[in-house]
């Protein structure tokens, strides 16, 4: 059953000329990971926004088209009752920080406190969260006297902590170490796996193609491309609109261009694939001579 | 300009250790990118280079003033900071006023400033955006600006700390255009990055810091292949390098062309194996 369901979507900000999405439409399953892919400006944030409810209740503007999540008209719910279902990891972690709290591990238990999770239970989910995001040896430390990656992984934490079924994220691997950035994908995947409904906007490609299973790409408020990471990544057209492609991608299509990788082999995406090409030419060139 | 960073440790108040006898030679017009996990110091070490921090131990030089002796707005003559948050950086209405701000302050003459500005506006492409609040545009343009108003300050030394964050590909080459221009200049660069394939692309010395010291310092070619010591602190070789290391080539690759170059004399190589007195170059 489709969770997120998007027909036709347009939305204006307040205040500008032009929709910042155009007839976009989307139907996200339980359990699916969708990532979004586009360059600056695109959208990606707008459709993150929306889904999260904050469109249109918190930036309000003209939506217009249908989008419901888990059933529901995302014009008709209430936000305080919305993010209790959808998870919003915002761009900026900065933003996400209450400013209410001393500790990193309060900063956490904040969401719980506000909806009256007992005790016990608060504490083992705010040390599970704190274990699975890797900042459990932040937890005395003042959210705001910290990196922006160690930030960002409390923003990551302070959401996951909520338990949401449907989970919305701005680039939440943006300021985060190379390997702690694979670590938030497979985080997210196994989530996937759990029921949770994944949409993440992101650039890092290389993840996208492991971990995700569709990968949508906006373009000027358009989406341009939609359906499984291998196809989408592999679009020619996606250096043209502005966005990053991997350096498997990039590389094989040059060699391709030399006659370098095997004919009607697929651009790779991903290590394996790059590998499994390259070694197919080598083994090409050491047979025929 | 040299820059010395000599045996440096560093405690921030409440007791966290963030740099650990750090020691460091950058000669002039060098470009050199600084990787590592998050809480690694990074950018603990950098401000150290424009005198927002001074050492608990040890000294820093910048040319031959030692930055504990120099006052913070006098540094700003030597090194030029980008913070890794624009909004830490910007305050000003327009993005014009924004880039001349710090030209003016070093008391550069109206006419250098306004060369200046003219020349950061136009590298960063922001000539047409000269009248706008930086505040209404966006995070990515914002970046722009924050990066533009410390190129027109002009210094020998110019820091950059995660330029390409949350960046498309189309503004990372317009930051990489930037960073041309500024080495032919013969500016020294210094840039914190998690971006590792844009490091490998761009950057000559790699600079590998984990837990407040320098794992490993040197030649891209070299550093960048040191699975090991990278794993230490979470950074991953780059695509390419992976790539070539899987493949079993027998140097460590960081750029496509580097790659397509030794994948082209792998194949000379398989090619030519029958064929007698065959040489490689």
């Amino acid at each position: 059953m489709a969770v997120i369901e998007i027909q036709h979507l347009t939305y204006t900000y307040p205040t500008m000329d032009h929709p910042a999405l155009r007839e976009v439409s989307l139907a996200v399953e339980a359990g699916e990971f969708v990532a979004i892919i586009g360059p600056n400006g695109a959208g990606k944030s707008t459709l993150c926004y929306t889904l999260a409810g904050f469109i249109p209740h918190f930036f309000k503007g003209e939506l217009r088209g249908e989008v419901r999540v888990a059933g529901q008209d995302i014009r008709r719910v209430r936000l305080e009752d919305w993010v209790l279902k959808v998870g919003l990891v915002f761009q900026n972690p900065f933003n996400q920080i209450s400013g209410a709290k001393f500790t990193v591990y309060e900063e956490i238990a904040f969401g719980l406190e506000n909806i009256g999770v007992p005790r016990e239970e608060m504490r083992r989910r705010v040390e599970e969260v704190m274990a699975l995001t890797g900042i459990t040896d932040l937890a005395n430390r003042s959210p705001y006297a910290l990196s922006g990656g160690q930030q960002q992984r409390v923003a990551l934490a302070s959401i996951l902590v909520m338990q949401p079924e449907v989970l919305v994220l701005d680039e939440p691997t943006s300021q985060l170490d190379p390997i702690g950035s694979r670590e938030v994908f497979q985080v997210i995947r196994r989530l996937a796996h759990q029921g949770v409904t994944i949409i993440m906007a992101e650039h890092k490609v290389e993840w996208i193609a492991e971990y995700a299973d569709r990968v949508i790409a906006l373009a000027d408020g358009e989406m341009i491309a939609s359906g499984k990471p291998a196809e989408v990544l592999t679009d020619p057209r996606l250096p043209e609109y502005g966005i990053g492609i991997s350096r498997y991608t990039a590389v094989a299509r040059r060699a391709a261009e030399e006659g370098l990788w095997p004919p009607q082999r697929r651009l790779p995406v991903t290590l394996d694939e790059a590998v499994a090409g390259f070694r197919a030419v080598e083994e090409a060139y050491a047979h025929t001579r | 300009m040299r820059i010395r960073v000599e045996e440096v440790h560093f405690e921030y108040p409440g007791g966290v250790k963030a740099l650990r006898g750090v020691s460091l030679t950058v000669e002039p017009g060098e470009r050199v990118a600084i990787v590592g996990q998050n809480g690694a110091g990074k950018t603990t070490l950098v401000k150290h280079l424009n005198g927002l921090l001074r050492p608990t131990q040890g000294r820093v030089l910048i040319g031959d003033w030692e930055t504990s002796q120099v006052e913070v707005h006098r540094l700003a003559q030597r090194v030029g900071y980008v913070f890794q948050n624009p909004d830490d950086q910007l305050f000003c209405r327009t993005v014009a006023e924004e880039v001349a701000f710090g030209p003016r302050n070093l008391g550069y003459p109206s006419d250098r400033v306004k060369q200046l500005v003219e020349e950061a506006l136009h590298l960063a492409e922001l000539t047409d955006k000269a009248e706008v609040n930086p505040y209404d545009l966006s995070p990515s343009w914002r970046k722009m600006v924050a990066l533009a108003s410390v190129v027109a300050m002009d210094t020998p030394i110019v820091i950059f700390d995660e330029p390409t964050t949350g960046q498309d590909a189309r503004t990372i080459r317009r930051i990489e255009h930037i960073l041309e221009a500024l080495s032919q200049r013969q500016k020294t660069i210094i840039t914190i990055t998690h971006d590792i394939d844009f490091c490998a692309e761009n950057f000559e010395r790699v600079v590998v810091m984990g837990q407040g010291q320098v794992l490993a310092d040197g030649p891209k070619e070299t550093v960048l292949g040191m699975a090991d010591v990278l794993a230490q602190t979470y950074v991953e070789p780059p695509q390419l390098t992976r790539l070539g290391l899987q493949l079993g080539f027998e140097r460590t690759v960081c750029t496509p062309a580097q790659f397509l170059e030794t994948l082209r004399r792998r194949l000379d190589h398989h090619r030519g194996t029958n064929a007698p007195a065959e040489n490689e170059a």
